[in-house]
C-alpha cells in the first residue's frame, strides 16, 4: 500500500475531524492510565511517604519521622557505626556482584550462541527452539531444577563428580553466590541471545562476503567487523539487562532463602516489611532501590538520547 | 441537487504560509471536474477538504449549497476512491462493498441490492467472495469504485486512482471511468491525476493550481474551464506550457506594433505576425511568443515573417508522430511535430514556420493577450 | 583440514549448548518418574523404578497442587485479557492520534517497566487491602498489570502506528467512529501481534513469584510459582521430597515448553519488537 510522504501522519488542524479524534483519544487512554497511576505511581508514592514514617505492618499510620529511616542510628546510612548498615551494605554488595557477574557471563555466552544460531545449519530451527527453553521455565522451577542437581548427597552433578573421583560439593551453601549465578545465566542467556539474534540479522550481508573473498580470519571478522556493527544494540540489551538484575529477587530467595550471604536489595525490603514488619525502614530502602535504578536510566537516557514518538 | 461550491477557500498549516489560497471555484451538477498541477501544488489536499479529511482555514465549502465545514466525512453525502484503494484486507469484496452500509444500519436486505447492482455494473459478480489479496491491480481499482458507487453519493472523489496501474490498464480504466460517468447524470465526479491526457479525456472543467511562488502572487488557481478552453485561450504562460504534449515553445521578444486584431513583433533577427489583440501596449515591450509543437512545421524560407533557422539536434520517432528538435540561430531548442514518416536527420540545416492565428503572445508577467482568431474550441468566447 | 576442525569445533558447541540448555528439564522429566531409592542413588535405578507415584502424591488430598495450577490459569488468563484491552485502546490513541503531551507519557510508560516490584510493594499492600483484593487469587491480577501494561502498550502501540492512513481514512468515509475503525478494522490486521504479545503476558503473570508469595497467603489460594517452592514445607534441602517437586516441576513446565515450541516465531517476534523499539 503507498503511504504518502506529503502530510504528517496524523491530522494535527483543529478540524472538526481531528478534534473529534482528539476527544476520543481522551477517552481510549483514559482506562490505561487509571489503572496505571493506580498500580505504579499511586503506590509508589505511598511508599514514598511511609519511608519517612515508622509505620509497621500492622499500623500502617505511623509517624512522621523524617529521613531517619535513611539516615542516623536506626537508618541505611551514617548509622554511627559506618556509613552504611551492614546488613543493607551486604545487600548491596550482593546485588551488585550478581548483577555484573551474572550479565557479563551471559553477554559473552548470548554472543557465542546468536553468532551459532546466525550461521545456517541443518536443524537449526531445532536448536533454536531447544535454546528458547530455559527462558520458557519459570523461574522458581529453574531455582528447584538446578537445587535438585547441584544438591549435595544425590545431586547429578555430585554424582558425577564422585563417579570421576572428586568430592562433592554442597553448592548452595559453600558457593551460594556462584550456584544463583549459574542459574540466572541458565534462564536468561537465550533471551539476551535473541535480542543479539535479532541485531545480527539486521546486519548487510555484503560485509561478510567482501571479509570471505579477501580471506579475513573469521575471529577477526567479528571483533573487527560484526562487533563494532551492534555494538548499539548490544548496549541497550546489556543494560536493560543490568538495570533488570538490580531488581532481582525470585532466583536468590528460592534457592537461598532469605540468608544474609545472598540476599538481594529486594529481598532485603521484602525481609524487613514482612518478615520483621518494619513498613517505614523497608520503604526506605525500597525508594533507595528506586533512586538508584532512576538514575541509571536517566543517566543512559541522556546519553543515548532515547526519542519515543514526540507528539503534536 | 449537488454543486460544489469553493468561497474564498484557503487553508494552511499551523502559522505557515498558506499552501492554498484565493479559492474560487463553482462547479455544477452532473460535471467531471479534474484538479491537475505540479506537485506540491495542493490538489489532494484541495480534494480531502471535500472529502473532509483536511481542515479549511478560511472560506467556505458548499456542497448543494450547504456548508459543509464543520460536517463529518460520512454526512457529505461523498464517497473517495483512494490512490492505493485501501480495500479492508481481512475483508471480502462483498464485505468491502457492503461495509458503510452496514456501518449506517442499513437493512439486509437493501444492502445486498445494493452491493449486487455495483458488483454487476464494474463486473465483479464472480469475485465478491474471494479477498483482496487474491485480486488483480485493476479488480481492486474496481472494488474501490465499488465501493463508492454502493453509497450512492452526490459527489464522487477521486485521488489519482489510474497511477498504480501499467499502462494498458490505465487506458482502459480511463474508459471505464468516462462511462461511468455518462452512466450517472446527475453524479458529480472530482478527479485529482498529475496526468494530461487523463485530464483532458474525462474532464468537462479543469482546475489546474499554481505551486510555488505562483500561489502567493496569484492564488491557487492559475485557471479553470474547460480542456480546450485551456489549450486554445491559456491564461498565462504557466497554463500554456502545462497543457500539451509536447510543451509549448517559447520564444522573448519585442512588441513592434499592435491592432485589436494583430500584432507585429521581432524575435531576434525575425519578424513575427501574431492575431492576438495587444492593443494599448507601447513598442518595445518585452513579450515572450509561444507556438506549439504541433502547429509548427518544417520548411518555409528564412528571413520571411514566422519563419526560423536553425540547425536539427534531436529526432524522436514515436511511429504516429515524429518529434524533431531544432537548435535554432539563436540557441534556443525548439520543438516541432511533424509526420510520422518525416525522415529528418540531426544536423540538417531546416527552417521552421507557423500560421499567425497559431502564435500565443505572453505579457512580461506571464499573463497572455487574448487571441482574436477563433479557435476549435465550442466554449471559446471570440473577442472583437 | 582447517575447515573440518572448525566444523567439527562448531558441532560440539552446539551440542554443549544443546545440552546446557535441556539437560536440567530433561532430567527433571527423567527422575519425575523415578520412586524410591532410585530416586537418590541414580546407580539403583532399574525398569521396577519407574512409575507415576510421583504424579499421583501430588493430587492427593490435602495438596493443593491441582488448585494452584487452576489459580494460576485464572490469573493468568484475566491478566492477557485485561492487558490486551488496555493495551489495545490505549496503542490507538497514542499511535495514531496527534496529542500534546503524548511523547511524555510514552515515556512515562517506559519508565514504570523500568520500577523495582518492591518500591511499589508497601502502597500495594495497603492498597489491596483497601480494595479488599488482599489474599483472594484474582486479586493479584492488579498488581500484575504493573509489568505487562507498560510493554503491551509499547508493543502495540508502535504496530498501530505501521498501519496505513488511508484505510483509516476509508473507514472514516464509511461513517465509521474511533472505536468502529479500531474494533472492525485494526483488531483483525493486529491479531499476530495480539497473539505474541498475550503469550508474553501470559508467561510473565504464570511466572511471577514476588507478589504471589506475599500478597495471598492462604494455601488453596496460592499460584503454581509458590506452590512449588512450598512443596516440603520448605524443608532443609536434605529433607525435601524431590520427585514430588520434579514432578510438580514438569506439570508446571510442560504446556510453557509447548507453547514456546508451537509458538516459537511469534514469541521471538514479541520479544524482540518489544526489546528494539523500547
Amino acid at each position: 500500500m503507498v503511504k504518502t510522504l506529503e502530510r504528517p501522519a496524523e491530522t494535527t488542524s483543529a478540524s472538526g475531524l481531528a478534534r473529534q479524534r482528539r476527544r476520543s483519544a481522551l477517552a481510549f487512554l483514559a482506562p490505561m492510565v487509571v489503572v496505571l497511576v493506580l498500580v505504579a505511581f499511586a503506590p509508589l508514592a505511598r511508599s514514598l511517604w511511609l519511608s519517612l514514617t515508622d509505620a509497621k505492618i500492622d499500623n500502617l499510620s505511623g509517624q512522621f519521622v523524617g529521613l531517619s529511616n535513611y539516615v542516623g542510628e536506626y537508618g541505611l546510612f551514617f548509622t554511627g557505626d559506618g556509613w552504611i548498615d551492614p546488613r543493607w551494605a551486604t545487600a548491596v554488595g550482593n546485588t551488585l556482584r550478581f548483577a555484573v557477574v551474572s550479565v557479563a557471563i551471559e553477554t559473552v555466552l548470548a554472543l557465542a550462541v546468536a553468532l551459532m544460531l546466525d550461521t545456517e545449519f541443518r536443524g537449526r530451527s531445532l536448536v533454536t527452539a531447544a535454546v528458547l527453553v530455559p527462558w520458557a521455565v519459570p523461574t522458581v522451577v529453574s531455582a528447584k531444577l538446578w537445587d535438585w542437581m547441584l544438591q549435595q548427597q544425590f545431586g547429578v552433578v555430585n554424582l558425577a563428580l564422585a563417579q570421576l573421583g572428586y568430592e562433592r560439593i554442597a553448592f548452595t551453601t559453600e558457593y551460594p553466590m556462584w550456584s544463583v549465578v549459574l542459574v540466572d545465566v541458565w534462564k536468561t542467556t537465550p533471551f539476551m541471545a535473541l535480542l543479539i539474534l535479532a541485531a545480527l540479522k539486521m546486519l548487510p550481508r555484503d560485509c561478510y562476503e567482501a571479509a570471505r573473498v579477501d580471506g579475513v580470519h573469521p575471529v577477526k571478522v567479528f571483533l573487527r567487523v560484526t562487533l563494532p556493527l551492534i555494538r548499539p544494540a548490544l548496549a541497550v540489551a546489556v543494560i536493560f539487562r543490568l538495570l533488570d538484575a538490580l531488581r532481582v529477587f525470585d532466583v536468590i530467595y528460592v534457592l537461598t532463602g532469605s540468608t544474609e550471604s545472598t540476599i538481594s536489595m529486594s529481598g532485603f525490603v521484602r525481609d524487613q516489611m514482612f518478615e520483621n514488619g518494619d513498613v517505614g525502614f523497608g520503604s526506605a530502602a525500597s525508594t533507595v532501590l528506586f533512586i538508584v535504578i532512576a538514575a541509571c536510566t536517566l543517566a543512559y537516557m541522556k546519553v543515548a538520547r532515547v526519542r519515543a514518538g514526540e507528539g503534536a | 441537487m449537488a454543486e460544489l461550491v469553493f468561497d474564498n477557500v484557503s487553508k494552511r498549516y499551523g502559522k505557515g504560509a498558506e499552501v492554498l489560497r484565493d479559492i474560487d471555484l463553482s462547479i455544477a451538477q452532473g460535471e467531471f471536474c479534474v484538479f491537475i498541477g505540479p506537485s506540491g501544488c495542493g490538489k489532494s489536499t484541495m480534494l480531502r477538504m471535500i472529502a473532509g479529511l483536511e481542515d479549511i482555514s478560511a472560506g467556505e465549502l458548499r456542497i448543494g449549497g450547504q456548508r459543509v465545514n464543520e460536517m463529518a466525512p460520512s454526512e457529505r453525502g461523498i464517497a473517495m476512491v483512494f490512490q492505493s484503494y485501501a480495500l479492508y484486507p481481512h475483508m471480502t469484496v462483498y464485505e468491502n462493498l457492503a461495509f458503510g452500509l452496514k456501518v449506517r444500519k442499513a437493512d439486509r436486505a437493501a444492502i445486498d441490492q445494493k452491493v449486487r447492482n455495483a458488483a454487476r455494473a464494474l463486473q465483479l459478480d464472480g469475485l465478491l467472495e474471494r479477498l483482496p489479496r487474491e485480486l488483480s491491480g485493476g479488480q481492486r481499482q474496481r472494488v474501490a469504485i465499488g465501493r463508492a458507487i454502493v453509497r450512492e453519493p452526490r459527489v464522487f472523489l477521486f485521488d489519482e486512482p489510474l497511477s498504480n496501474l501499467d499502462a494498458e490498464l490505465r487506458v482502459q480504466t480511463r474508459l471505464e471511468i468516462a462511462r461511468l460517468h455518462a452512466g450517472m447524470p446527475g453524479t458529480t465526479m472530482i478527479y485529482v491525476t498529475h496526468d494530461q491526457v487523463e485530464a483532458m479525456t474525462l474532464a468537462d472543467k479543469i482546475v489546474l493550481l499554481n505551486s510555488g511562488d505562483a500561489v502567493q502572487r496569484e492564488g491557487s488557481v492559475a485557471q479553470f474551464g474547460a480542456p480546450l478552453d485551456l489549450y486554445h485561450h491559456p491564461a498565462n504562460r504557466f497554463v500554456a506550457g502545462f497543457i500539451g504534449s509536447p510543451k509549448m515553445n517559447f520564444i522573448d521578444a519585442e512588441l513592434e506594433s499592435a491592432t485589436p486584431h494583430e500584432a507585429l513583433a521581432r524575435a531576434g533577427g525575425t519578424a513575427f505576425v501574431a492575431r492576438v489583440d495587444a492593443a494599448g501596449s507601447p513598442r518595445g515591450t518585452r513579450i515572450a511568443l509561444g507556438i506549439r509543437p504541433e502547429h509548427a512545421v518544417l520548411g518555409g524560407v528564412a528571413g520571411q515573417p514566422n519563419t526560423l533557422a536553425g540547425t536539427v539536434a534531436f529526432v524522436e520517432q514515436l511511429g504516429e508522430s515524429t518529434c524533431v528538435h531544432v537548435r535554432l540561430d539563436g540557441g534556443l531548442l525548439f520543438t516541432v511535430r511533424e509526420r510520422g514518416d518525416a525522415r529528418n536527420r540531426v544536423g540538417e540545416t531546416v527552417t521552421v514556420r507557423c500560421d499567425p492565428a497559431d502564435v500565443h503572445v505572453f505579457r512580461a508577467d506571464g499573463r497572455s493577450f487574448a487571441r482574436t482568431r477563433d479557435a476549435a474550441a465550442p466554449q471559446a468566447l471570440a473577442r472583437a | 583440514m582447517r575447515g573440518h576442525m572448525r566444523r567439527f569445533a562448531f558441532r560440539v558447541f552446539v551440542a554443549l549448548v544443546v545440552g546446557f540448555a535441556l539437560f536440567p528439564f530433561g532430567f527433571a522429566v527423567f527422575t519425575s518418574f523415578l520412586g524410591g531409592n532410585a530416586l537418590y542413588d541414580l546407580r539403583d535405578v532399574e525398569a521396577s523404578s519407574f512409575g507415576i507415584a510421583n504424579y499421583r502424591a501430588l493430587f492427593e488430598s490435602g495438596q493443593y497442587f491441582g488448585q494452584s495450577i487452576l489459580n494460576s490459569l485464572q490469573v493468568a488468563a484475566t491478566v492477557v485479557g485485561l492487558s490486551l484491552l488496555l493495551g489495545v485502546t490505549a496503542a490507538y490513541a497514542l499511535g495514531r492520534i496527534a496529542f500534546r503531551g503524548r511523547g511524555l507519557l510514552l515515556m512515562a510508560i517506559l519508565a514504570v517497566s523500568m520500577f523495582p516490584q518492591v518500591a511499589v510493594m508497601a502502597g500495594m499492600y495497603e492498597l489491596m487491602h483497601a480494595l479488599g483484593l488482599y489474599n483472594r487469587t484474582l486479586g493479584l491480577v492488579l498488581p500484575y498489570m504493573l509489568f505487562t501494561l507498560p510493554f503491551t502498550v509499547w508493543v502495540l502501540t508502535t504496530f498501530m502506528r505501521d498501519l496505513p492512513r488511508e484505510l483509516e481514512e476509508a473507514a472514516v468515509m464509511d461513517g465509521c467512529s474511533p472505536w468502529r475503525i479500531l474494533v472492525s478494522v485494526f483488531l483483525p490486521l493486529l491479531w499476530p501481534v495480539l497473539v505474541s504479545v498475550g503469550l508474553l503476558a501470559f508467561v510473565a503473570a504464570w511466572n511471577e513469584f514476588l507478589f504471589a508469595l506475599t500478597f495471598v497467603n492462604q494455601d488453596a489460594g496460592r499460584t503454581v510459582p509458590v506452590a512449588i517452592s512450598l512443596i516440603g514445607g520448605g524443608a532443609t534441602s536434605r529433607e525435601l521430597p524431590w520427585g514430588k517437586l520434579m514432578a510438580a516441576s514438569v506439570l508446571v513446565t510442560l504446556p510453557l515448553v509447548a507453547m514456546v515450541l508451537v509458538f516459537q516465531k511469534k514469541i521471538v517476534a514479541g520479544l524482540t519488537a518489544g526489546a528494539i523499539k523500547g
